[in-house]
């Protein structure tokens, strides 16, 4: 069996599903058989859904408006952009 | 020569409203994907990959395929100014240390909340989505944007080889190096900001 540190180095993979068939299941029968790498586990799987919780942002109206107005200059920035 | 000139500057007309026309529909998306690689520069870097994909424009022949297309500029954008803006070297304390870390071991060792039944939550629970944004930024760029991309927007790590021009190998190398370097950090941000203190009070 592989060891708890070994394992533990593939948790992430595992659980994004990007091991190979082989070392699934070694990951598998370890945590079948280590009950603090099972900790592990739950952990890392607690960390993916706390991150994709993450900040987001809606886009504040000041900044769509100054962002659209911008639009309208993109034509003599791409004549600056071409002079320098 | 009037003519000649009308003729052009009814192309450059129509090139800014078909751009307008694509560039409309997916602000908020950009914004917020800016928002979460680079923070407060969000807005610039928007700006620049306005720019930057209106220079390409001729060369988006699929208007189906914009979203990837200001996807792609904008990510490239975002990661020249988080290298910018960065403190730190990209390389940083990748060595044993960060390897070996595990936060779930880190957590359980140091008790911060002896009379928890569920110690590892109560911990990720001390962080707002401020502080993990916090936490995220300071990463180095090569790490905190394939997180980002894969954890936070979903993407596959097959797509954010494709969106930062880099092998698939090296996206995973990153994001199992990212991940170590995310959990040290996150511990140290708990220590340095106060986060146990406050709850153990």
């Amino acid at each position: 069996m592989i060891s708890c540190s070994e394992a533990v180095r593939q948790l992430w993979e595992y659980l994004d599903g990007a091991l190979t068939d082989r070392d699934r299941s070694r990951i598998d029968e370890h945590l079948g058989a280590c009950l603090r790498c099972c900790g592990e586990a739950e952990f890392a799987g607690e960390l993916r859904r706390f991150l994709a919780t993450g900040a987001s942002a809606t886009l504040p109206d000041d900044v769509r408006r100054r962002l659209l107005a911008s639009l309208d200059d993109l034509d003599d920035l791409d004549d600056l952009e071409d002079a320098r | 020569m009037p003519a000649e000139g009308a003729r052009v500057a009814a192309a450059a007309a129509g090139r800014q409203e078909r751009f307008r026309r694509l560039v409309t529909g997916e602000l908020d998306r950009l914004y917020g994907l800016a928002y979460r690689l680079v923070g407060r520069d969000a807005e610039d870097a928007v700006q620049d990959c306005l720019l930057k994909a209106f220079r390409s424009l001729d060369r988006l022949s699929d208007e189906e395929a914009a979203g990837g297309w200001f996807t792609a500029i904008l990510v490239n954008c975002c990661r020249d100014r988080g290298r910018a803006r960065q403190r730190r070297p990209d390389e940083v304390e990748l060595d044993e240390d960060v390897e070996r870390f595990s936060l779930f071991r880190k957590v359980a060792d140091e008790d911060p909340f002896p009379y928890s039944d569920s110690l590892h939550v109560d911990f990720l629970g001390l962080f707002g989505r401020d502080d993990l944004h916090a936490v995220l930024l300071d990463l180095p760029e090569i790490y905190r944007v394939p997180l980002v991309l894969v954890h936070m927007e979903g993407y596959s790590t097959r797509e954010v080889a494709e969106l930062v021009d880099a092998p698939l190998g090296t996206v995973l190398a990153r994001l199992h190096r990212g991940r170590k370097l995310l959990e040290k950090r996150l511990w140290e941000y708990a220590e340095s900001h106060g986060l146990l203190e406050e709850r153990t009070r």
